[in-house]
C-alpha cells in the first residue's frame, strides 16, 4: 500500500489516513492575485473550491509568464526542501527536557538516499551499537525523510504535545535520524526494546506544501517483516494550513493507547472508529 | 532444447557461469580483451538495459559501461525463438508468464521467427515493417522480445519504430488515428470535493482537453466518494453531449461493486504489473480482471466502440512490491502489457516518472523509459499513452516535461495525461499541462479525436483553422459545469 512519504507503484485510492486536509499555498503560487478583469474574478471564485491551477490564461499555446514563474518558484521550494540538510542539534535544542540520541541510516548521503530506499531503512552499523537498550512503551524517532524543513518546523512540537498526553507511559530517548525512511523506526524500536515506534518524518514535498510532516505509528515492529499495512499514519501535519500539532498529538496518543490495548496496530486499528 | 541450438552464435557455455543442474546454459561476449558471461536470459537482459537507478537498487545492473555493451553484443546474437524456450519468470510460478507463453501466436510470429534480436531491430527499422506488417506481427511478439530489442535501440530508433504502429480503439471517442493526439483530463482534488473537481473539469475542457478520458484519481477508495465523482462526470458528459468517457481510478474491486449497484461506469481502471506477485500486491488477479471486463462490457455504454478497460503501469512497480524475480524493471514493464492486451483496453499509460528516483533517477532516465514503454506497448498492440511526469525528489524539471512530450508527440503517443498548470494537487507531482497538449498539437499539426474535435467546434471552442479559441468562461454554456451556483444535480 502507499503512504504519503513513500508513495510507490499504483495510484488508485490508497488507505485513508487520519489526516487534516490542508488548503492554501505558501504565497508564491496563488494565481488569483495576479488576475485582473471579469474573467479573473470569475476564476478567482472557482479557486475557492480547488487549489488546482485553473483559469491561468494563455500566451499562444503556453502559460503566461507569471504562471510559468510561479510554478518554478513552487518547484524550487520543493527541491530545496528535499536537499536541505537535517539539523539534529536544532531539534535537540527544542527538546531541552528530553534525552536525545543521534543516528544515521546506512545511506551515507542524499544522492544515495534518494536512489537506495533499502539503505534508508537500515541503521548504519555504528549507529545501531550506540543506541541505548532498555524497556520503554514508546520511542519517538524524528527522521528527516524527504523534507528536513518539515521536521525542523513541526517535529519537536509534536513530540512535546504527544508525550504530554502519555505521561503514564515510559518514553525512550528521542532518536534523531538522518537519511532515514519510515521503516528505520522498526530497527530502532527493536534494538532499543520499545513497544511502539512513532516516526515523525518529512513528507515528499508537493508544489503547495514543502513543509508537511507525517507520523507513522508501528506497534511491536519486526525489522524486515513489518509492512505498511502494519502502520498507522497521520499525515499533512502543517499548521496553520494542515493539521495542528495538538490535533496530531491527540490522534497519535489515542493510537498509541489503542494499539497497546489491542496488542496490534495497522489495519486492525484502522477498523476502529476514528479517534 | 533443439530450438536453443539453432542460434549457433550464442549458446557457448559461459566460462564463469554458476554450476546449474541440467543442460549448460549461458550467454557471453568478448569486449576489450575481456570475456563477459551472463548465466541466464534474465541476467543478460538486466545487464544490457540502459542505466537506471531501479536496476541498481535490485542489484542486477551491469557493473560497468563495458559490461553493459558486452551484454548488448551477446543479446544481439540471441535468436527470438530463444525467448519462447527460456521464460525470465518461471512458468509454474507466474500466471503472467503462462499468459505470455500460452497466448503466443506462432503464425503471427512467423515473419520474424528466424531472426536474432539484433536482426529484429533492423527489421523493425526497415521500410517493409509498415503499419500493416507491425499490426499483423503484434500477437506474435512476446514482452521479453520487445524489451530485448528495445535495449539495442537508440532513443531515435524507439521513436521511428513506434511511429509506424497504428493502434485504434474507441468508446465514445476514437483514440489512435493518424495525425491525432488525445488527452486525459485529470481534475484531481485532495479531498475528492465534487465542486473542486467540476471546476477543474471546466478548465480542462475550455483548454480543449479530455478526448481520451476525463479521469479522476480519488484521494481515498470509499465507494460513496467514488460514486459521487462518477455521477458528477456522467452528468457533465451527458448534459453537454461530450463525446468522451469518464473514469474514477479506484481499485477494480470498488468499481465492480459500484457496477453491481448501477453506478454509471464507462471504463474499468486498474494498475497492473508484470508478475503475478506484483499484481497480487495491487490486490489483482487475472480472474478478477476477467470478471470486471465482462461486467463493463455488459454495461456497453460506448457509442462508437467497445474498448472499456483502462490500465496504468510503470517501471519499478514489481521491485517496489518485492516481486521482481531478478528481472530488470523494463522487461517487467513490458510483461505488464501482456496483461493489458488480454482485455483490448481503450487506454494504457505508463506513469513513467511517477514511481520515483529510486527507479528512474533523473530526466534522462525518465525520457529513456518513456520511449521504451511507448515503443514496447505499441509493438505489443496497445493504445499506449503516457503520463510524462516527475516527482519533486527526482532530478527533473519542467524542461524535461517539455522535451519528453515533444519527443513522444513525434513518436505518435496515443494520448497524454494533462493536469491544470502541470501540477497535480492530489498526487503531488508534476505532469504535462493542457497548455502542453495545445503546444504539441500546434507544432506537430496534431488534432484531437475526431468526435471530440467536432464537439469542440460545435461549442465554439475551435476557430475555422482548427485552433483553440480563448473564450470568456462566464458567458460560455460550459460554465454551467462549475459556475456558482452549482446545478442542482451536482450541488
Amino acid at each position: 500500500m502507499t503512504s504519503p512519504a513513500e508513495r510507490e507503484g499504483a495510484r488508485d485510492g490508497g488507505p485513508v489516513t487520519a489526516a487534516g486536509t490542508g488548503t492554501g499555498t505558501d504565497g508564491v503560487t496563488e494565481p488569483a492575485a495576479a488576475d485582473a478583469g471579469a474573467d479573473g474574478a470569475w476564476w478567482a471564485a472557482l479557486r475557492q473550491r480547488t487549489q488546482a491551477r485553473i483559469g491561468l490564461g494563455r500566451a499562444g499555446a503556453a502559460l503566461p509568464t507569471r504562471h510559468r514563474l510561479a510554478l518554478q518558484a513552487a518547484h524550487a521550494a520543493a527541491r530545496d526542501a528535499v536537499h536541505a540538510p537535517f539539523d539534529p542539534e536544532a531539534v535537540a535544542a527544542a527538546l531541552p527536557a528530553m534525552p536525545t540520541v543521534r543516528v544515521r541510516s546506512a545511506a551515507p548521503d542524499r544522492l544515495t538516499y534518494l536512489q537506495r530506499p533499502d539503505l534508508g531503512r537500515r541503521l548504519d552499523d555504528a549507529a545501531g551499537a550506540a543506541l541505548p537498550r532498555g524497556g520503554w512503551d514508546v520511542v519517538f524517532v524524528v527522521a528527516d525523510g524527504l523534507s528536513s524543513r518539515a521536521v525542523h518546523a513541526h517535529a519537536a512540537a509534536v513530540v512535546l504535545a504527544t508525550t504530554a498526553l502519555l505521561d503514564d507511559m515510559t518514553i525512550a530517548p528521542v532518536v534523531l535520524a538522518e537519511q532515514a525512511r519510515v521503516a528505520l523506526g522498526d530497527e530502532i524500536a527493536d534494538v532499543m526494546g520499545a513497544t511502539t515506534a512513532v516516526v515523525l518524518i518529512g513528507e515528499r514535498p508537493g508544489m503547495s506544501a514543502a513543509d508537511s510532516l507525517g507520523a507513522y505509528l508501528t506497534y511491536a515492529p519486526r525489522p524486515g517483516r513489518t509492512t505498511d499495512a502494519d502502520r498507522n499514519c497521520v499525515s499533512n501535519i502543517r499548521p496553520p494550513l494542515g493539521l495542528s500539532h495538538e490535533a496530531a498529538a491527540a490522534t497519535l496518543a489515542g493510537l498509541v493507547r489503542r494499539a497497546a490495548e489491542l496488542g496490534a496496530g495497522g489495519v486492525a486499528l484502522k477498523d476502529e472508529p476514528a479517534s | 532444447m533443439d530450438e536453443r541450438r539453432r542460434g549457433a552464435r550464442r549458446l557457448r557455455p559461459a566460462g564463469r557461469a554458476a554450476p546449474r543442474q541440467g543442460p549448460v546454459s549461458g550467454y557471453s561476449a568478448v569486449l576489450g580483451g575481456r570475456r563477459y558471461a551472463f548465466t541466464d536470459l534474465a541476467r543478460l537482459l538486466a545487464a544490457a538495459s540502459p542505466e537506471r537507478s531501479g536496476d541498481r537498487l535490485a542489484g542486477i545492473a551491469a557493473d560497468s559501461a563495458q559490461e553493459r555493451v558486452a551484454a548488448r553484443l551477446a543479446l544481439a546474437e540471441v535468436p527470438l525463438e530463444r525467448f519462447l524456450a527460456e521464460p525470465v519468470v518461471p512458468y509454474e510460478l507466474d500466471d503472467v508468464t503462462r499468459l505470455i507463453v500460452d497466448g503466443h501466436d506462432r503464425a503471427a510470429f512467423a515473419p520474424v521467427a528466424g531472426l536474432t534480436v539484433g536482426e529484429f531491430r533492423e527489421w523493425l527499422l526497415s521500410p517493409g515493417a509498415d503499419a500493416g506488417a507491425l499490426a499483423a506481427l503484434a500477437p506474435g511478439v512476446t514482452p521479453e522480445m520487445a524489451a530485448a530489442v528495445s535495449k539495442l535501440m537508440s532513443n531515435s530508433d524507439l521513436v521511428a519504430a513506434a511511429r509506424k504502429v497504428r493502434v485504434v480503439t474507441a468508446f465514445r471517442s476514437t483514440i489512435g488515428l493518424p495525425g491525432r493526439l488525445a488527452t486525459r483530463l485529470q481534475p484531481n482534488h485532495p479531498t475528492d470535493d465534487p465542486a473542486g473537481v467540476a471546476a477543474a473539469v471546466l478548465d480542462g475542457l475550455l483548454l480543449g482537453s479530455g478526448d481520451a478520458v476525463i479521469g479522476v484519481n480519488p484521494a481515498g477508495d470509499s465507494p460513496r466518494a467514488v460514486r459521487d465523482l462518477l455521477e458528477l462526470l456522467d452528468t457533465v458528459i451527458a448534459r453537454h453531449a461530450i463525446p468522451t468517457q469518464s473514469c474514477v481510478l479506484c481499485h477494480v474491486t470498488t468499481t465492480l461493486r459500484l457496477m453491481e449497484r448501477g453506478a454509471p461506469v464507462d471504463l474499468v481502471f486498474q494498475s497492473i504489473a508484470g508478475t503475478q506477485a506484483a499484481n497480487a500486491s495491487f490486490g489483482v488477479t487475472l480472474a478478477l480482471l476477467d470478471e470486471a471486463h465482462a461486467a463493463v462490457r455488459e454495461l456497453g455504454r460506448g457509442t462508437v466502440g467497445g474498448n472499456a478497460m483502462y490500465f496504468e503501469t510503470g517501471q519499478g512497480s514489481a521491485l517496489s512490491a518485492g516481486a521482481h524475480h531478478g528481472v530488470d524493471q523494463q522487461t517487467l514493464e513490458a510483461r505488464a502489457y501482456a496483461v493489458a492486451r488480454r482485455y483490448r483496453p481503450l487506454l494504457v499509460n505508463t506513469v513513467v516518472g511517477f514511481i520515483g528516483p529510486e527507479y528512474l533517477y533523473d530526466g534522462r532516465q525518465i525520457l529513456r523509459a518513456a520511449l521504451e514503454d511507448h515503443f514496447c506497448g505499441k509493438l505489443l498492440g496497445l493504445p499506449m499513452g503516457l503520463d510524462v511526469c516527475y516527482t519533486n525528489h527526482a532530478d527533473a524539471d519542467d524542461d524535461d516535461i517539455a522535451t519528453m512530450l515533444t519527443v513522444l508527440g513525434v513518436a505518435g503517443a496515443s494520448f497524454l495525461i494533462c493536469t491544470p498548470g502541470g501540477d497535480d494537487i492530489m498526487l503531488n507531482y508534476q505532469s504535462a499541462s493542457y497548455h502542453d497538449a495545445l503546444y504539441l498539437r500546434e507544432v506537430l499539426g496534431l488534432r484531437p479525436a475526431p468526435e471530440f474535435e467536432s464537439w469542440l467546434r460545435a461549442v465554439g471552442l475551435l476557430d475555422e483553422g482548427g485552433a483553440l479559441r480563448e473564450v470568456s468562461p462566464a458567458a460560455h454554456p460550459l460554465a454551467a459545469i462549475a459556475a456558482p451556483p452549482l446545478p442542482p444535480e451536482i450541488s
